[in-house]
């Protein structure tokens, strides 16, 4: 199982071993990671799932999408790397992966 | 609710059974359901028999009636096959009257326009304006008759929710009722006698739009800043906006911050008084507000539906909707879908998934001012339960004559003091 590590804003860790299969968004709302809110439920469509790739993986992600590229930017606190974690699946190869999370979902 | 009138009056079409009526003659668009509060067994059936229902209405045309959660979240989600460039309400433009808006716009316009005032309602602004909000609301709520009946739209929803646009357009405060009625006046219908025709509609609205100019007039010279009339004058997609898509803008902000807000702050203290066993709870754990509140804002779902019009042939629910043809998203009804939510019909405070409701839309339309809207109604019941034990509702509440905007006119209630 990979393992996932989620930053809050405030700096709180927390490092996941996470189920392969499923979305990043749901790897974290399945972990109880706070600081995601998914109003949508994973239908890249509320951008309230955001989240900031760190370092060298946001280039290793899938590419994003006309639907993703669209909330993303919408989404006031975007920054270069800015994902919405509803839209990354999570597989073995993201071993290492860590996510920071905005103070606030939009 | 309303009395019921008289049973020899009541037309078939607009009674409380929806089975009194065969399937094609449904018209989820006729005013008066909304003004009676009867709607709910009409969607219910729509959404068991019929969900992407096709209706002809003798004002508005053919129009689809789309009413589950799932395909509701499908049309919204789906931008391109779905147009706002027609409108958002199931009235068609008038063509000498056009007030263009970014909300009834497509890509990549409605984005560079929404892009510009986004931030006043950020989080990180929202951050900075809570301890404002704060004591606005407390300002009100000390200010309220203890132990009399009155009207708690008015003496609070409305003067809050328009507290708070003066605050976003850094409007002269004391104009600020101004707002409130350009807010009503863009939404009313004929029906609610708050105007008599579109002429005097449109009288209203140019003496808003000359009011805004002269704001307009005054930002544009000054520095940029962060209310929305300074970066409408100052961001680069919208300072060559003509008077006309000025309007539009400023109405789609006024009535985006205003009815929406005040219907669901109205519409939770009806719904804590329809289920006192939830209000007991609340009082017993204050920290249910998190919960509470999207479950207001499901429950009053304060706009009934948007409309799109279709941009290309597509088939939805077994039904076949042709290109250009108009639909409507019945938020009101997906929001109490039983295959998506359960025990919909119940008000829940501490629903699981209590955010999982469509009053906010999906896709690039969805709520911009979401969260501003949430954190008015969390600080209100913040500040109520210091200082109330009840907002007692005392009488039957006046709901508003509109199939859009879903509302009240009247909630009389009492405020009972802490013991």
């Amino acid at each position: 199982m990979p393992k996932i590590t989620f930053i809050e804003f405030s700096g709180d860790t927390h490092v996941v071993e996470a189920e392969t299969g499923i979305s990043l968004m749901e790897v974290a709302m399945n972990n109880d990671v706070p600081g995601i809110d998914a109003d949508c439920g994973g239908a890249c469509s509320c951008a309230t799932c955001h989240v900031w790739v760190e370092g060298e993986w946001f280039d290793k992600l899938p590419a994003i999408d006309a639907m993703e590229e669209s909330m993303l930017g919408l989404n006031t606190m975007r920054e270069d790397n800015s994902r919405l974690s509803c839209q990354i699946d999570c597989t073995e190869e993201l071993d290492g992966l860590v996510l920071k999370l905005p103070e606030f979902q939009g | 609710m309303n009395q019921p009138l008289p049973l020899d009056n009541v037309d078939p079409l607009l009674g409380d059974d929806p089975y009194a009526v065969a399937l094609d003659q449904i018209d989820m668009s006729l005013v008066e359901r909304f003004t009676n509060n009867n709607i709910w067994p009409w969607f219910e059936r729509l959404r068991k028999e019929d969900p992407v229902h096709f209706s002809e209405n003798e004002e508005f045309g053919p129009f689809w009636s789309v009413t589950t959660f799932e395909d509701i979240k499908f049309v919204d989600s789906n931008h391109e096959l779905f147009s706002s460039a027609e409108g958002i309400t199931i009235n068609e433009r008038d063509p000498d009257f056009e007030l263009p808006m970014f909300i009834a716009m497509d890509q990549p316009i409605h984005d560079h326009q929404r892009r510009t005032v986004n931030p006043v309602v950020g989080p990180v602004n929202l951050a900075a304006m809570e301890s404002t909000i704060r004591e606005r609301v407390i300002t009100i709520l000390e200010s309220l008759p203890v132990g009399e009946t009155f009207n708690f739209v008015e003496k609070v929803s409305i003067e809050l929710t328009t507290q708070m646009l003066a605050t976003l357009f850094d409007f002269p405060f004391e104009d600020r009722h101004k707002l409130t009625r350009w807010s009503d006046v863009s939404t009313a219908t004929l029906e609610s006698g708050l105007i008599s025709s579109e002429e005097e509609r449109q009288a209203e609205l140019i003496e808003c739009l000359e009011y805004f100019t002269n704001l307009w007039n005054e930002r544009v010279n000054a520095e940029p800043a962060g209310d929305l009339i300074s970066m409408l004058a100052h961001g680069e997609s919208t300072r060559n906006m003509q008077p006309m898509e000025y309007l539009g803008n400023i109405i789609l902000l006024i009535v985006g911050g205003n009815d929406t807000t005040r219907n669901s702050l109205t519409g939770g203290v009806l719904a804590l008084n329809q289920f006192p066993e939830q209000y007991q709870k609340l009082r017993e754990d204050h920290s249910l507000i998190n919960t509470l509140v999207p479950e207001i804002i499901r429950w009053q779902t304060p706009l009934a539906y948007m409309r799109r019009n279709a941009t290309a042939d597509v088939e939805l629910g077994g039904k076949q909707i042709k290109k250009g043809d108009k639909v409507l998203m019945w938020y009101i009804s997906g929001n109490r879908d039983e295959t998506a939510i359960e025990t919909p019909d119940e008000f829940i405070i501490d629903r699981k998934k209590a955010r999982q409701h469509l009053s906010f839309g999906f896709g690039i339309h969805r709520c911009m001012g979401n969260r501003l809207a949430e954190m008015q109604i969390r600080i209100v019941w913040e500040e109520i339960l210091k200082r109330f034990k009840t907002v007692q509702v005392m009488g039957e509440p006046t709901y508003i004559p509109s199939a859009f905007v879903k509302g009240f006119s009247d909630l009389p209630v009492k405020l009972i003091p802490l013991d």
